[in-house]
């Protein structure tokens, strides 16, 4: 569990980068929190950096668009998904839970590893100092 | 239509065939390519390819151990040998189990009916690639993240893919596809995606020498490179030949660029952002030469004077000699429209279309480098990929119903810095710093003409860049005739 930032220093539409390694992205979608791998699929870009609409993100340098949710890609030039995160607020705190390398979606075109990816998905969480 | 033809199986051509396919295209579509590769992409063979850095780093080594994996790739070498031998052998007739069907010309036409699957005399592949017509080595953690496809998708459309095959002639009415193993395809409607190639010093052909647009070119040049510390001279300092020179130096090699212009890329970026470019080459420790161009290049026999000639220097018109290793020839590209001989369709600047990448024949649809879209022709890879949607409506509508009207963007990454542009800059534009400044390394330019933002540049400031190519793009398209612009930056 990685602390972030304090909430209200990540209001709707805004996102953050934790250097881990490989890097994360954290971002508020109009009040639901979303983790994911912060470098693209496709190449490198820093998602954290792109064009957050609803849970939706683009990526900042060939436009692919990825769920926050599933981390699934909406379209070219990515054909993979990004890994997703856990994410809770503890006493006004946003924390990241880190998935497992193992459970990295391997393909798009790979249904069973994508669902168990999803699974671990922890969806919005909005309310500040709720457990996660 | 019952029969589409892709001509150039990279990047324009993957896209038009996707298009075609997801746009209800259920007919035969045959796709032809000059490389012996399954589609891959162009730009990171200037940057992590050839800086042959752990590409694949935290995110394609799991999809690449997938490719690598999977039964149709790394499947018996037998097949691949068998599937390169059908490609080599010559192709007077066509495919066993009836691919040649009805009236087909001379010389094998192939018409109408199924390719069956599997390597054919023809060196046809339908489905599902053959280890032989894959040729990235996927294997390799740096070649696979290239492959703009995978095998899941190549079965998916289903197409006849002709590799390592060059078209080389259409007929004056766009119904036939000559090819230069003898073959003609016969078919309904064309997409040209020939694309470009490297221009090249006149002269003989010297070892040590070398251009960069191909993956074999990329893999000729990594070798040299690898080979310890050179003396590397990059000729032409536009964005290949200055990607190429960035990654000569993080590499660890002497590098010099040599410009005819007084400073590069001034056509593309006009002269303020040109003069921070070439501060680029200069903090990046290579040396920038402009203003002069190149008079020849010197060479020797290696290793006697019975061995092949190898480049030794680059002669400069000013009389300068620049001793050399390994030269990168970066000088632009041409179009590959040569083999469209019929002058309505294609002359030396591409081939040309309407705004809506129809030619003059309703049926012979152009997109990415070669097609000079409504006067314009772009060498960018989002045009390349944004082009076969609206040209493959055309196509299956029989006539222009849509316009391409995208906005211009590339990006170019060099000496650590990302540049991105979007729009159309006019000559006569001013420049602004609307965030950061370019001393920081960071900052987002605006190109405006009579106050209003008409273009973009940023440098390590994709947010906002983003933000500006939106605005621009929402402009563009509530104004569809020429005076496109978005209102002046807050
Ligand atoms: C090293 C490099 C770096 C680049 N970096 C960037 C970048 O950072 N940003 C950016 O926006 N763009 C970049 N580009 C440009 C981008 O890659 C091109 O715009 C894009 O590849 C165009 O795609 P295309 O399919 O139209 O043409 P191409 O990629 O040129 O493909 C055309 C294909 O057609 C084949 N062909 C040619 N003639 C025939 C024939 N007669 N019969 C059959 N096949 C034929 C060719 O062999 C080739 O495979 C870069 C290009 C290069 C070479
Ligand atoms: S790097 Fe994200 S779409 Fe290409």
């Amino acid at each position: 569990m990685i602390p972030v930032c304090r909430i209200e220093d990540l209001p709707a539409g805004e996102s953050v980068r934790l250097d881990t390694t490989p890097p994360v992205a954290v971002f508020n979608a109009d009040g639901a929190l979303y983790a994911v791998d912060d470098t693209c699929t496709h190449q490198d870009a820093s998602l954290s950096e792109g064009w957050l609409e609803g849970c939706l993100v683009e990526c900042p340098l060939h436009a692919a668009t990825f769920d926050l949710r599933t981390g699934e890609p909406m379209c070219l030039p990515a054909r993979r998904a990004v890994r997703t995160h856990r994410v809770s607020v503890v006493d006004g705190t946003v924390h990241v839970h880190l998935t497992e390398p193992t459970a990295v979606p391997v393909s798009v075109r790979t249904p069973a590893t994508t669902t168990a990816s999803a699974a671990v998905t922890s969806g919005p969480l909005a309310t500040k100092g709720s457990a996660a | 239509m019952k029969t589409v033809t892709v001509v150039g199986a990279s990047l324009a051509g993957l896209y038009a065939a996707r298009e075609l396919r997801a746009q209800g295209y259920d007919g035969r579509l045959v796709i032809i390519g000059a490389e012996p590769h399954f589609p891959y992409d162009r730009p990171p063979l200037s940057k992590d390819f050839l800086a042959n850095k752990d590409f694949l780093a935290n995110k394609d080594f799991l999809a690449n151990t997938d490719l690598a994996a999977d039964s149709d790739f790394s499947a018996n070498k037998d097949l691949a040998a068998n599937a390169d031998e059908a490609a080599a052998a010559p192709l007077g007739g066509a495919a066993p189990g009836g691919a040649n069907a009805g009236g087909a010309a001379p010389g094998g036409a192939t018409r109408g009916g199924a390719i069956p699957g599997g390597p054919t005399p023809g060196g046809v592949t339908r489905g599902r690639p053959l280890p032989g017509q894959a040729p990235l080595d996927e294997t390799t953690p740096d070649e696979a993240p290239l492959a703009l496809t995978d095998p899941d998708e190549i079965a998916e459309l289903a197409a006849d893919w002709l590799l390592g095959v060059h078209a080389t002639a259409l007929d004056p009415r766009g119904r036939a596809v000559h090819l230069d193993d003898g073959r003609t395809v016969v078919t309904d409607g064309v997409v040209v995606a020939t694309g470009a190639s490297a221009r090249r010093l006149p002269g003989p052909r010297l070892a040590g020498v070398h251009t960069l647009r191909t993956l074999d070119d990329a893999r000729a040049l990594r070798a040299e490179l690898t080979r310890g510390p050179r003396g590397v001279v990059v000729i032409g300092g536009g964005f290949i030949g200055a990607e190429t020179a960035s990654t000569c130096a993080a590499l660890g090699h002497d590098v010099t660029v040599v410009e005819a212009a007084p400073l590069p890329l001034i056509p593309q970026l006009g002269p303020e952002m040109a003069a921070f470019c070439a501060d680029l080459h200069r903090h990046g420790g290579v040396r920038l030469l402009t203003g002069t161009g190149v008079a020849g290049l010197r060479h020797a026999a290696v290793g006697g004077t019975t061995g092949p000639e190898r480049v030794t220097a680059v002669e400069l018109t000013d009389g300068r000699l620049l001793p050399a290793d390994v030269v990168v020839v970066g000088i632009g590209a041409t179009p590959n429209s040569g083999w469209l001989t019929d002058g309505a369709l294609a002359d030396r600047d591409g081939v040309r279309c309407d705004g809506g990448c129809v030619t003059s024949l309703p049926q012979v649809v152009a997109v990415g480098d070669v097609a000079r879209v409504g006067g314009v022709r772009a060498e960018h890879w989002t045009s390349a990929t944004e082009q076969p949607r609206v040209a493959v409506r055309n196509l299956l509508a029989a006539h222009t119903v849509e316009t391409f009207s995208a906005l211009p963007y590339f990006w170019s990454d060099q000496y650590g810095s990302r540049i991105q542009f979007a729009g159309h800059r006019p000559a006569d534009a001013t420049v602004r710093i609307a965030e950061g400044s370019p001393d920081s390394g960071s900052f987002l330019a605006l190109y405006e003409q009579a106050g209003q933002v008409r273009a973009a540049l940023a440098v390590n400031r994709p947010r906002p860049f983003m933000k500006v190519r939106r605005r621009l793009r929402a402009q563009r398209s509530a104004e569809p005739d020429g005076t496109r612009s978005a209102r002046a930056a807050p």
